[in-house]
């Protein structure tokens, strides 16, 4: 099995080590009728940021509901460090796309709720997220109420949150979507920061080129109607130039490109 | 040490806040309050209707009523039937509510009955009462109940339903069991709508025991209103009413100072 594995794709991040996560013949449908997701294979490299890129409407959203657990799938079966799961798990953390904060809890409280359902003692769970909080820059609004919060923040809440189980693997459902083009880009250098210093699985949804293109070191593209895996493109962008740097790097563009020729034709 | 000294300053702040707020709430209702005294003053006194007396008048009334200790009487024996009634509907409606929300089965069973119930013109099925339960107290209280029960139940069902699915989803995904989901997410995010139902079922509740009283059984406040009129005492009439009506608007107003301690402590720093 392992050998099969292996055979069809090796981690770029960590090379023949088991994936992070991995499904095979994945197919859902809704209760309607709609086939969302039609016999996907994919691998998902351990300390890797995987993103799942296409346009909207092509399952991305129920891949990774399916990862992560919250919606069974038709067929096919998730792998998550080689163990086939059927729901949610302790090794992965789910970010949402609408924050998913509990609008009555502290910024404290949302971000240690994932050690509060797992029976962790206050004290402890409370020092875990504020490690977490200060580490996604949100120091000093502990005592805050989600309302008080601008979306960019929320959003590291919900980030914070999700560090705080220590899972190892993070989704997150398109998470700069729902915040403005500056508080956009530096939430993107934040995550490539986080994730040198957390040796974390990251899969991340974006359907945007630019985007997939900065963070990723793999990309699944997606076809739409019903959902298939398109292509996969490993940027290899060099990590040690600045983010301007990288903005101009002439093979960053070109990737861009490339990848968007090949989404043409979905969206024509 | 320094975060908790933060946070306390961070409440003393609020605290300030929501005073200075609510000191300028405060100075409208009361200004409001005042006008309608003014204007009740002023018909009371022209006078519109000879049984409409002026607000002093009513006030007085009042006062005498306290101290010859009638209208003190008089709510007693209305609120008894009156809190038992309304403890009744809340512990059942809520929980008939909730269980609706969680459960299909529950649903199609009771969903009907509270439906109907909610329907019927219940002024003209109190008298019915009469003949099951006497004129009593269990008679006063089952009037209460079925003013205050269908609305509680109804609205803790709609509260539940419409709980936000993200967050259900976000407790499940973090590995909440189905128990930890309902007590820290659907009761919480459900808890506006079932105190606005239990704020209804407790108007509800004044209703039908002030109605049982005139309808079906002379005593407590209702009576007082009944005597007072028959023999045109109107001041001490109104002041008999008017006390009712503060009395629910402050048992209103309590209930959702008790929501905002037990359920949503982010609605307490105003928004
Ligand atoms: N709960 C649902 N019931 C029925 N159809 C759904 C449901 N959720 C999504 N779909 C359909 O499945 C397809 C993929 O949806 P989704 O995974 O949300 O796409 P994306 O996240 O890529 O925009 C769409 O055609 C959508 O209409
Ligand atoms: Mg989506």
């Amino acid at each position: 099995m392992i050998q099969a594995m292996e055979a069809e794709r090796p981690a770029p991040a960590a090379e023949g080590a088991v994936p992070a996560v991995e499904v095979r013949g994945l197919s859902k449908t809704y209760n309607g009728g709609v086939l969302a997701l039609d016999d996907v294979d994919a691998v998902f490299p351990q300390g890797a940021l995987t993103s799942l890129l296409g346009p909207s409407g092509c399952g991305k959203t129920t891949l990774l509901k399916i990862v992560a657990g919250l919606l069974p799938a038709s067929e096919g079966e998730v792998r998550v460090m080689g163990r086939a799961v059927d729901g949610p798990g302790p090794e992965r953390a789910f970010v949402f796309q609408d924050f998913a904060l509990l609008p009555w809890a502290t910024v404290l409280r949302n971000a240690a709720f994932g050690l509060e359902l797992r029976g962790v003692p206050e004290a402890e769970r409370e020092a875990a997220a504020r490690r977490c909080i200060a580490e996604v820059g949100l120091a000093g609004t502990e005592g805050r109420y989600p309302h008080e919060l601008s979306g960019g923040m929320r959003q590291r809440v919900g980030l914070a949150r999700a560090l705080a189980v220590d899972a190892d693997v993070l989704l997150m459902d398109e998470p700069f979507s729902a915040v403005d083009e500056q508080t956009r880009r530096k939430f993107q250098e934040d995550l490539l920061r986080l994730r040198g210093v957390e040796r974390k699985t990251f899969i991340v949804v974006t359907h945007s080129i630019e985007e997939a293109v900065y963070l990723s070191d793999r990309i699944i593209l997606l076809s739409p109607g019903p959902g298939r895996v398109a292509r996969i493109v490993e940027p290899e962008i060099d990590r040690t130039l600045s983010p301007e740097a990288i903005r101009r790097d002439p093979h960053y563009l070109e990737t861009v490109e490339d990848i968007w020729q090949g989404l043409r034709d979905f969206v024509e | 040490m320094a975060a908790r000294t933060a946070r306390a300053a961070h409440a003393g702040v609020g605290a300030a806040g929501r005073r200075l707020r609510k000191d300028g709430t405060l100075a409208w209702q009361a200004a409001s309050v005042l006008a309608v005294m003014l204007a009740w003053e002023i018909a009371g006194r022209i006078p519109i209707n000879y049984a409409f007396p002026p607000f002093l008048a009513v006030l007085r009334a009042f006062v005498e009523m306290v101290l010859d200790g009638s209208l003190v009487r008089a709510f007693l024996v209305t609120l008894v039937p009156l809190v038992l009634g309304v403890l009744f509907s809340t512990v059942v409606g809520v929980g008939a509510g909730v269980l609706m929300g969680l459960r299909r089965g529950v649903e199609w069973v009771a969903a009907p009955v509270f439906i109907v119930l909610q329907a019927a013109p219940v002024a003209a099925i109190i008298p019915l009462v009469t003949f099951v339960y006497g004129i009593g107290l269990a008679a006063k209280t089952v009037a209460v109940i079925l003013l205050a029960l269908p609305v509680i139940a109804l609205n803790a069902y709609k509260a539940v339903r419409n709980v936000n699915p993200s967050l259900v989803a976000m407790c499940r995904s973090f590995l909440g069991t189905r128990r930890q989901t309902v007590q820290k997410v659907i009761l919480p995010d459900a808890s506006p709508v079932i105190f606005a139902g239990l704020r209804l079922g407790v108007g509800a509740g004044f209703v039908g025991v002030i109605l049982a009283e005139l309808l079906i059984t002379p005593t407590g406040v209702g009576d007082l209103i009944t005597y007072h009129r028959s023999v045109a005492n109107y001041a001490e009439m109104y002041a008999t009413i008017l006390t009712i009506v503060v009395v629910s608007a402050l048992c209103l107003n309590g209930l959702q100072r008790i929501e905002a301690r037990l359920f949503r402590p982010e609605r307490r720093e105003g928004t």
